[in-house]
């Protein structure tokens, strides 16, 4: 291919954010590694935005891989399939990283399981791009994406086929596709973006054909310039524009990517449905291509186990179900100095306190923190120093929600839209005074909405 | 809040750790974000306030020797001091350690006349800690500067330690002359001083007011670490100067807009005293207004009041409405407020 995609400059910005240190290169340059089959798989029965699934099999029964395992008569859900080859157990339970009990599908798995390779090459490899769009309608699209149970992978885990059906009240003319990866540490999407572009591609022509989109446009943030140039080669001769957005975090909030690629301003409790677009994250892009092009379900997803706390940093290709000890391991297992261990990314994610927690749709990374890392300034008095007002990218005021919660003085926090604030950690990462504010944030919101009902 | 769990790999069947004879390390859970901005916190903000002032501190020892010494020295101790009797007071641990108290005693001692009794800077610090600090309910809490509140206590309480006879001549501190202030001068007689000294600090005034290049120095410092919010000096620095400079086109007078910048306290005042965090706005378009205001009222005290200076007033007044201009601030949230819920 001759030609390259076009290379948009951004077409708006957004106030705040912070530059923390972003340690990506402990594990980027690492390659995807398709995760050894543990001997037992545990799948949670929630994994998405939603109803949780009911399971369509027996314990003792075989499954293979791929082989549906529970679903739910729900529009707002996602089916589940067994990850790998096995033999079903007793239904269990987990504790997700927010503290979520659910149920789960043990599964014992058999000796006998797909080659390494042949899952990496079936999941990335090949050719994407050569299959016409007009082989499939969007309804066929969205069932299939329904089928795959193909759900957000870039955090909220919301089903993606609910996103991609048409409305004719909410029309969309743009597909995002979001490569920014603002966390600091994962490189999971940008793995997935240097080493598999062409499925990425071929699924946002298909999230366009199936939502009606003209537009797609790929954001990825400035520091990952390998990225961009994989998705524009292999973009080139398309209209499919990648955008080298500024590295500033959280440029991968919807909000903020949406803004800074479109000019658009999603409103205050609303979706970028409401301003024309649907954001897709690079992963599920992939997942979606797979789905139609494949017939092929979501059972595996890629996780980055980094952080100064592990031997070994690596980009995995782990089964959904897989335990988090599992990864570690594969990993050379934790450092003497680890400290604390994140599900997700440092800014957003949640600490965990056990490493039994099963790998979900939704996870991105595993990051091990040392005591250095997570050390911060002994809490003093708010010094009203206004730090956090000017890194709140929403415009808000942490400082005064945060007391006003702390207070319970819900007037207050109304007055300061405690209600808007997108948890991004921002007002909390630079406060001299070492105040939790996201936690007395997050704490205020479900007091809010226990006393007040609002 | 950090609560530590025993590392359950230690306790599985499939042990992880690289050394399984070794004991496996404990894992903390703690709400996010699980990584910060370390280079700023409420102590090194107060360190680098100290640590700024140290240009202010050189040139006051070496124009005003052993009075400036001895002002400076007495301040922080009795700061210090009283930091820890009304903390003790209260029943509360010690806050000495975020040093708070002791830039309010710098600043204080900066801000007065070299050889005013040493009553003034004990009593002085005692007021600006007690009234200006505990009683709103300790660091944090207070509306006003605690070192102004100190300032303007011991001025309205011994009016005569701020008059002209403790304004003594840079340099002279064995035979002591004394006399009066640059302001007091124009003041008085519309004199006008030469402008190399007024910006080295080789003019009369207050212990650390003088120079006003060793203010920039520090005031650029505190700018650039970001403990000092850049906007409320620029914006200070920006309204006098279009103020004086408008005047001047309207009244030509031998006072320029760099007169005005350098004499008195006006740049100490702008970048050590306005930027007080606690006591100055959190929004950016407060800060600018706030800085703005500051600037609007020096020149009005200057040209309009019976005093020769304003600057401590003029702190006092723009922080008796920053409550104000906070509200007036709050920012529209990024998309609009949250709907009402139907
Ligand atoms: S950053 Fe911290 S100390 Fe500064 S205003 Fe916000 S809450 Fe207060
Ligand atoms: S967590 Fe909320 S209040 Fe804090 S910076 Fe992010 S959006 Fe603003």
């Amino acid at each position: 291919m001759s030609a390259v995609a076009p290379l948009a400059p951004p077409a708006g910005r957004f106030s705040g954010g912070v530059h923390p240190s972003d340690r990506k290169e402990l594990s980027r340059h690492m390659p995807i590694e398709v995760l050894p089959t543990p001997p037992e798989l545990n799948i949670p029965l929630l994994q998405h935005t939603g109803a949780p699934c009911k399971p369509v099999v027996a314990p003792r029964a075989e499954v293979v891989l791929g082989q549906l395992i529970a679903d739910i008569d729900a529009f707002i859900s996602a089916p589940i399939h067994a990850s790998a080859a096995g033999v079903v157990q007793r239904e269990g339970v987990a504790t997700l990283p927010n503290a979520r009990h659910v149920k789960t599908i043990p599964i014992k798995t058999s000796s006998k399981q797909i080659p390494a390779e042949e899952l990496l090459l079936d999941m990335f490899g090949g050719a994407w791009l050569d299959r016409k769009l007009e082989e499939v309608t969007p309804e066929e699209i969205v069932r299939a994406v329904r089928a795959a149970g193909i759900v957000g992978q870039g955090g909220a885990a919301f089903p993606t086929h609910v996103k991609l059906a048409q409305n004719p009240k909410k029309p969309v003319d743009t597909i995002l596709v979001n490569g920014c990866e603002c966390e600091p540490y994962l490189t999971a999407d940008y793995r997935v973006m240097v080493e598999a572009p062409a499925p990425v591609i071929a699924g946002a022509r298909l999230a366009a054909r199936a939502a009606g989109a003209s537009k797609i446009i790929v954001a990825i943030e400035d520091n990952k310039p390998e990225a961009i140039q994989a998705l524009r080669d292999t973009a080139g001769g398309t209209d499919i524009i990648v955008m080298a957005v500024p590295t500033r975090y959280p440029m991968g909030g919807e909000k903020q990517t949406v803004r800074v690629t479109t000019g658009r301003t999603i409103p205050t409790g609303g979706l970028p449905l409401d301003v024309g677009v649907v954001v897709i994250n690079v992963e599920t892009a992939a997942a979606i291509a797979r789905a139609v092009w494949r017939g092929k379900p979501l059972t595996h997803r890629v996780v980055t186990v980094t952080g100064e706390g592990v031997a070994q940093p690596r980009n995995i290709l782990a089964p959904i179900g897989a335990s988090y000890n599992d990864l570690l391991q594969f990993c050379g297992g934790l450092k003497p100095e680890a400290a604390r261990a994140v599900a997700g990314g440092p800014m957003m994610g949640f600490a965990i306190g056990t490493l039994d927690v099963p790998v979900t749709k939704g996870t991105s990374g595993l990051v091990v923190l040392t005591a250095e890392d997570v050390a911060r300034a002994a809490e003093t008095p708010c010094v009203r120093c206004g730090r956090c007002v000017e890194a709140c990218p929403l415009d808000l005021m942490p400082t005064r929600i945060a007391m006003a919660a702390r207070h319970k003085d819900w007037v207050l926090a109304k007055r300061h839209h405690l209600m808007a604030c997108m948890e991004c950690g921002c007002c909390a990462y630079v406060c001299p005074a070492g105040i939790p504010l996201v936690q007395l944030i997050r704490m205020g919101k479900v007091q809010m909405m226990k006393e007040v009902g609002k | 809040m950090a609560e530590s769990l025993a590392n359950p790999v230690a306790s599985t069947s499939a042990p992880a750790g690289p050394a399984p004879e070794e004991p496996a390390p404990a894992l903390t859970v703690a709400p996010g974000p699980h990584i910060a901005y370390g280079a700023l916190t409420t102590r090194r903000m107060m360190l680098d306030v100290i640590l700024a002032s140290l240009p202010l501190v050189a040139v006051s020892l070496w124009v005003f020797r052993a009075y400036a010494a001895f002002q400076i020295g007495l301040s922080v101790v009795s700061a210090l001091v009283a930091e820890r009797v009304f903390v003790a007071l209260r029943h509360r641990s010690s806050t000495l350690g975020d040093f708070s108290a002791t830039v309010t005693g710098l600043i204080l001692g900066l801000s007065i006349p070299p050889a005013a009794p040493w009553y003034v800077s004990v009593v002085g610090a005692f007021a600006g800690i007690g009234f200006g600090k505990i009683v709103f309910g300790g660091l944090g809490q207070n509306i006003f500067n605690p070192a102004m509140v100190g300032r303007a206590f011991v001025m309205i309480a011994f009016p005569a330690a701020f008059g002209v006879a403790t304004y003594v001549a840079p340099g002279l501190s064995a035979d002591a002359a004394t006399g009066a202030t640059p302001l007091t001068a124009l003041k008085m007689s519309g004199e006008t001083p030469p402008l190399i000294p007024l910006f080295l600090g080789l003019a009369k005034g207050s212990v650390g007011e003088t120079s006003a290049l060793a203010a920039l120095i520090g005031g650029l410092y505190l700018c650039i670490r970001g403990t000092a919010a850049w906007r409320i000096p620029t914006a200070a620095v920006i309204a006098m100067s279009l103020l004086t400079g408008a005047a001047s086109l309207i009244h030509p007078s031998p006072w320029t807009v760099a007169h005005h910048l350098c004499a008195g306290a006006f740049l100490f005042g702008a970048f050590f005293i306005l930027t007080d965090p606690v006591s100055s706005p959190l929004t950016a378009r407060g800060q600018w207004i706030f800085g703005a205001g500051y600037a609007v009222l020096v020149l009005m005290m200057r040209v309009l009041s019976g005093y020769p200076e304003g600057v401590m007033f003029s702190v006092l007044l723009m922080n008796a409405v920053t409550p104000l201009i906070n509200r007036w601030t709050v920012p529209v949230p990024v998309g609009g407020p949250v709907p009402e819920r139907k």
